[in-house]
């Protein structure tokens, strides 16, 4: 048993459950920001994309992963931008609004990767992220491996989860995002730019999912793929309401995922009885089960999916 | 009655012109307005009048299309609530503006810079809200949660955080609308404090006697115009009524002698509680007859909008008997409740009662379309559908372009007249009308009222719930009092006594001292 | 407390809406279509910079569609075929949003669909029973099989809350790996050498050509006959009989429809049924009127196009049918753009999330300027 546990199989799937986390943790985080405030952002899976596709984009053309990174985020909060400018400025319906969003960045993604890459099956590949050996750390058996030798985007998701933790309950930013998403109108009332407030969370948002989506490409793929996101984007949101919008039971959910997921590769690289699709099945019907019984209201902001408009009355 | 300095030549808050638009709504209308230092100035007007949108516009809520605003003798621009809470000013809503999950100390500090930039300091704001509390008598808990807090005890929240944010003028929107009449007192008694220590006060109400009990001054608004502004102590209630009116002549409504029948709905027992597990009616027992109008009185939030709930079937009653006709009818579905004879008039017509996109015939069959004349097997018979909305149309005098018009181009009045022809029109056994008038003007809400008193003679049983003590005591053979959803009083309207309605009201047990901590709420 | 005051006269309120409004009325509605038409003409100017940024020219390009789509009768055939598919997924995603029931899992409940006929159709090869009975078993057989899916996340919403729209996507990824298992398992080709298809379904089971005599290779099948079939039975469903009635009014004010004694969870799951029922049907008219078999990849997400066109056809069947012709109009007018200027047919993608974002800012906006509710 011991060996098992201490078997360079299962040290690897523990590290591939950490990576696999990865871009769940930053767009479900970003998400989490998001609903506080009181929008309901489902256009996450589009965000995820444009990020995966333009951050390797970015970084071929720029030769530079970090340039890459940051035009990914970029294109992702372009996205939220039209989500912000719809769901706050219009009061638009917030479910038809992320849906069309993924729709069209779905079909922008496959057009430019046609326009620029040509269609062909095999894009051109980078060299992604290398990971980073912390020495000492890394040294001790089982965590170590899997905790010390990352590469730094995964260190940087690990970090962000209790910063958001703290950003939202400890600081007034943390007050006035969770204020305006629970009560706009006392928010307002009370001086604080409802506004101003969900469009800083929505492009958070999107600067967040835009992360993961490069962190596919630029962090654990190196490549590109139509379909590289594969309804992460709808699994992070899923991850918001099990986690009770709170970042450390999202950080759990993600890794429950992870975990999810490296075994299915596992278990497809060793050929297992089960048809693989059967196994490729395994996130979609895990993420069903555990939205049983979870509802999109529990202890989530009161006024999410709600627009405000000040000058109307009551 | 105060002892501030004497007061500068310009009024501390001067208001010129302000005019604002709704659509074709003119709220305000060239209104002028002017409260002096170290006042109590009530605003006084009925439902409709402009005192609130008025008032928003002083606090940056609203814009106004035209007009000027002075503050201590200069012109100041207040484009958002920001702004006014810079210039002193703190309006304390008629729906409280407070974050209901967070605690005190948050809703205090919530939009303020913290001392310690970005963290929030909380104990500081503890502190602060202690030396507030102490210093004008309001007791306030700043670690409680608004969402356990009374009513009461969150108007005083309400208060302190404007006091906290350094506003020297406070606006009250019709702030004993929740308060009994003890509490009521109480908050005059801070009235007074808060003047005596240099504040200015403007409050906005309908009620004569509050008026007369704590205002130095009072302006009148009628239909979005500024009637008149008079010192309380040159001016009569009767004056006052004349004013805001527009007519000499006022008088009850007639009331016939009642004949009251057999018990048309029996309740026993009967205890539901809310989805957070809350209890929201303890054991209430009352009966309702034939051809009677029982009126449930207290303030709102006290189970009555439960009740209508439970009795309806939109809450699952969790013990106790509803009994309609001698039939049981506790459990039953809201379909089956229609059919044996309930009918309902909601308290919040646009949401419950009526469909907004629905054209007036369907909302009209909303209770009846599934069964003949109205559908034939699973087809609908239109034909049938708009004779009948056409004929209740032109029976209930409801103004409307025609049938086909969508519900929600209807304004308040007539869509209340729907609601009613369509209620009434079903001739039901028990008739449940949950604030009936709230928000129609003054020809709409005699309407509703006569046409209820007509149902009386018909020999319906009314369940009238009403937030409007006027209009309980006018139009109620008996009248029940909810506090805390249990029946605190049950009596017939002539053996009411005002005094003895408000301990009712207020649980029939004063609360002792105000100075202390307001417990949290049981439950 | 004070005496109870009552005016004698009540008050004027404003009476029958006269003329006058009724002229403002129109003007607004005709500036709110304004609006409308400017906003796909935003729509089209976006694709039209996409397409020059792709180094061709929009002008040749656009006509390149328009003549492709409607130019000639074939090409307005080829456009029909193609609408076939996305207005049956678009009646039943409007059949679900009338009941404020996001179903966004069109895209899983035609394959469903289509492998329930597919099986169907397979079983039959050999025992040949005529068209006349196999077919309507199809149909049947495929409205079950998309509305069980969807009766699945119906199910899923009310017993255990789990939010629609993330249950149907799922639910996409789930029938779309479960179809392409039975494609490349169990219902394969075994001639197919490599290419993900399944074996032919019976003669008896393919859906008859429109004209196949009178103009040759024309595709038109019968799929877009019971497509307008389905069209008018949706638009009695809804606005002509009860459970319609009351569907509608679950959509439009839940808390409303219940005190008025319409049950709302059994309307939850049936606007599922009828709106999985019917992209079933999308997926069998696939099937059985074009390919003649289940191949992988026979939708090109048509299930989004469906709700694209729900959308713009604003939940009313007629507007989804004008809808749906102008989008299959789009699609094929857009392949053939392709061998025209040097622009990849995805754009048609890209220009169907656009357009629709488009009409739904001008109709945010037409209502913040106060030219509709």
């Amino acid at each position: 048993m011991i060996e098992f546990l201490t078997g360079a199989l299962f040290v690897g799937f523990l590290a591939s459950t950490l990576r696999l986390a990865v871009p769940l943790i930053f767009a479900s985080l970003g998400e989490v920001v998001t609903q506080q405030s009181g929008i309901l952002n489902l256009g996450l899976e589009g965000m995820m994309l444009v990020g995966a596709f333009l951050g390797f984009v970015g970084a071929n053309l720029f030769g530079n992963l970090w340039v890459g990174v940051l035009i990914g985020m970029l294109a992702g909060a372009a996205l939220a931008l039209v989500i912000a400018a719809f769901d706050v400025t219009l009061g638009a319906d917030q479910t038809i609004v992320g849906i069309m969003v993924v729709i069209a960045a779905q079909g922008l993604v496959t057009y430019l990767n046609n326009v620029i890459y040509g269609g062909s099956y095999v894009p051109p590949r980078t060299e992604g992220f290398a990971p980073i050996r912390i020495p000492v750390l890394a040294d001790i058996p089982v965590i170590g491996e899997t905790f010390f030798n990352q590469n730094i985007l995964v260190y940087l998701a690990f970090l962000l989860v209790p910063v958001f933790a703290v950003a939202l309950f400890k600081t007034t930013w943390g007050l006035r995002l969770r204020g305006v998403g629970e009560d706009p109108r006392a928010a307002d009332a009370m001086g604080v730019s409802v506004f101003r407030v969900r469009y800083m969370a929505v492009l958070c948002g999107g600067l967040m999912a835009g992360l993961g989506g490069a962190f596919l490409t630029l962090g654990y793929l190196g490549t590109f793929n139509d379909n590289i996101t594969a309804g992460r984007g709808w699994i992070a949101i899923a991850l918001v309401y099990f986690g009770q919008w709170n970042p450390y039971r999202v950080l759990a959910g993600a890794l429950l995922f992870g975990g999810v997921n490296a075994l299915q590769l596992r278990l497809q690289a060793q050929g297992a009885d089960l048809p693989f699709q059967f196994m490729l099945m395994l996130p979609y019907v895990l993420t069903i089960l555990v939205l049983l019984g979870i509802s999109r209201e529990g202890k989530g902001p009161a006024a999410l999916c709600m627009p405000y408009r000040r000058e109307e009355r009551t | 009655m105060t002892n501030s300095p004497i007061r500068p030549a310009a009024p501390l808050v001067e208001m010129q012109g302000i005019t604002k638009r709704f659509g074709d709504v003119l709220a305000n209308d060239h209104v002028d307005f002017a409260a002096e230092w170290g006042e109590v100035h009530a605003l006084l007007g009925e439902n409709g009048a402009g005192k609130t949108t008025l008032m928003s516009v002083l606090s940056g809520l609203y814009r106004a299309d035209d007009g000027e605003v002075r503050l201590r003798g200069a012109p100041v621009q207040i484009r958002s609530p920001r702004d006014a809470i810079t210039q002193g000013l703190g309006m304390v809503h008629q729906h409280f503006m407070l974050v209901k999950p967070f605690t005190v100390a948050e809703n205090m500090v919530f939009g303020l810079k913290s001392r310690r930039e970005p963290w929030l300091d909380l104990d500081a704001v503890a502190e602060r809200v202690a030396e507030l509390s102490h210093q004008y008598g309001l007791a306030v808990d700043p670690r409680a949660r608004v969402q356990d807090l009374s009513v009461g005890a969150q108007q005083r929240v309400e208060i302190v955080k404007a006091l906290y944010r350094g506003a020297d003028i406070l606006i009250l929107d019709e702030p004993t609308s929740v308060l009994t009449p003890q509490e009521a007192d109480d908050l005059f008694k801070v009235l007074r404090e808060l003047v005596g220590q240099g504040h200015t006060v403007i409050f906005i109400t309908h009620k004569l006697d509050e008026v007369m009990a704590v205002a130095e001054r009072i302006t009148v608004l009628r239909d979005g115009r500024r009637i008149t502004t008079v010192a309380a102590a040159e001016t009569s209630k009767a004056e006052l009524a004349r004013m805001m009116i527009g007519r000499d002549v006022l008088f009850r409504l007639e009331k016939p002698v009642g004949s009251p029948g057999p018990v048309a709905l029996e309740v026993k027992d009967l205890w539901a509680h809310a989805p957070d597990g809350r209890p929201v009616l303890r054991g209430l027992s009352f009966s309702l007859r034939a051809g009677e109008i029982l009126g449930v009185a207290g303030v709102d939030g006290n189970g009555q909008s439960e009740l209508a709930q439970v009795l309806v079937g939109t809450l699952r009653a969790s013990a106790g008997h509803v009994r309609l006709d001698g039939g049981d009818i506790t459990h039953a579905t809201p379909k089956d409740r229609l059919r044996r004879g309930v009918g309902y008039i909601p308290e919040d017509r646009n949401t419950l009662g009526l469909i907004g996109s629905f054209s007036v015939c369907e909302n009209t069959v909303l209770n009846t379309h599934f069964a003949p004349p109205y559908a034939r097997g699973l087809f609908l018979d239109h034909r049938a559908m708009i004779a009948d909305a056409e004929r209740l149309i032109q029976e209930f005098d409801v103004k409307t372009a025609g049938h086909y018009e969508r519900a929600a181009r209807l304004s308040g009045g007539n869509l209340q007249k729907l609601v009613l022809a369509r209620e009434v029109h079903r001739d039901p056994r028990v008739l449940i009308a949950a604030q009936p008038t709230r928000g129609l003007d003054v020809g709409a809400t005699e309407y509703v009222r006569r046409r209820l008193l007509e149902q009386r003679e018909r020999g319906r049983a009314i369940l009238l719930i009403s937030a409007d003590l006027e209009e309980v005591l006018t139009l109620s053979d008996h009248v029940m009092v909810l506090f805390e959803g249990e029946i605190t009083g049950l009596l017939s309207a002539d053996e009411v006594e005002i005094e003895k309605l408000g301990l009712m009201m207020a649980g029939a047990a004063l609360s002792e001292s105000r100075l202390q901590p307001e417990a949290t709420r049981p439950g | 407390m004070e005496t109870a005051i009552n005016r004698v006269e009540s008050k004027s309120e404003a009476g029958r809406p006269g003329v006058a409004k009724r002229a403002r009325d129109h003007k607004r509605a005709l500036a709110a279509v304004g609006v409308q038409a400017a906003a796909i003409g935003v729509g089209l100017l976006v694709g039209a910079g996409l397409i020059a940024g792709a180094g061709a020219s929009p002008i040749v390009a656009y006509k390149a569609v328009f003549v492709g789509a409607f130019g000639n009768i074939y090409n307005f055939t080829e456009t029909l075929v193609k609408a076939t598919p996305i207005l049956l997924a678009g009646l039943g995603v409007t059949v679900a949003f009338r009941c404020s029931v996001w179903n966004i899992g069109a895209e899983g409940q035609l394959r469903m669909g289509a492998l329930a006929a597919t099986a169907l159709g397979i079983a039959f090869v050999g025992r040949e029973i005529p068209s006349i009975a196999l077919i309507p078993l199809l149909l049947i057989v495929a409205f079950a099989a998309g509305g069980a899916w969807g009766a699945l996340a119906g199910w899923l919403k009310v017993r255990w809350r789990v939010d629609e729209v993330i249950g149907t996507i799922m639910l996409n990824f789930i029938a779309a790996l479960f179809v392409n298992y039975m494609i490349t398992g169990p219902l394969r080709e075994p001639t197919g050498g490599g290419v993900p298809l399944t074996r032919k379904i019976a003669e008896s089971a393919q859906l008859p050509r429109l004209f196949g005599d009178v103009l040759i290779g024309a595709r038109l099948h019968f799929g877009f006959v019971i497509a307008l079939i389905m069209a008018g039975l949706v638009y009695v469903f809804l606005w002509h009989t009860v459970p319609g009635y009351q569907l509608r009014a679950v959509g439009a004010n839940p808390k409303a429809a219940q005190i008025g004694g319409i049950n709302i969870t059994w309307n939850i799951v049936l606007s599922l049924i009828l709106s999985g029922g019917l992209a079933g049907l999308a997926g069998m008219s696939e099937v059985a009127g074009l390919h003649y078999r289940l191949i992988e990849g026979f939708s090109p997400n048509y299930g989004a196009t469906g709700i694209v066109v729900a959308l713009l056809g604003k939940l009313h069947p007629l507007g989804v049918v004008v809808a749906a012709i102008l989008f299959g109009g789009l699609i094929i007018g857009t392949d053939a753009m392709t061998r025209a200027v040097d622009v990849p047919g995805s754009i048609v993608f890209v220009m169907q999330g656009v357009i629709v974002l488009c009409v739904l800012a001008g109709e945010l906006l037409a209502r913040r300027w106060g030219l509709s509710e």
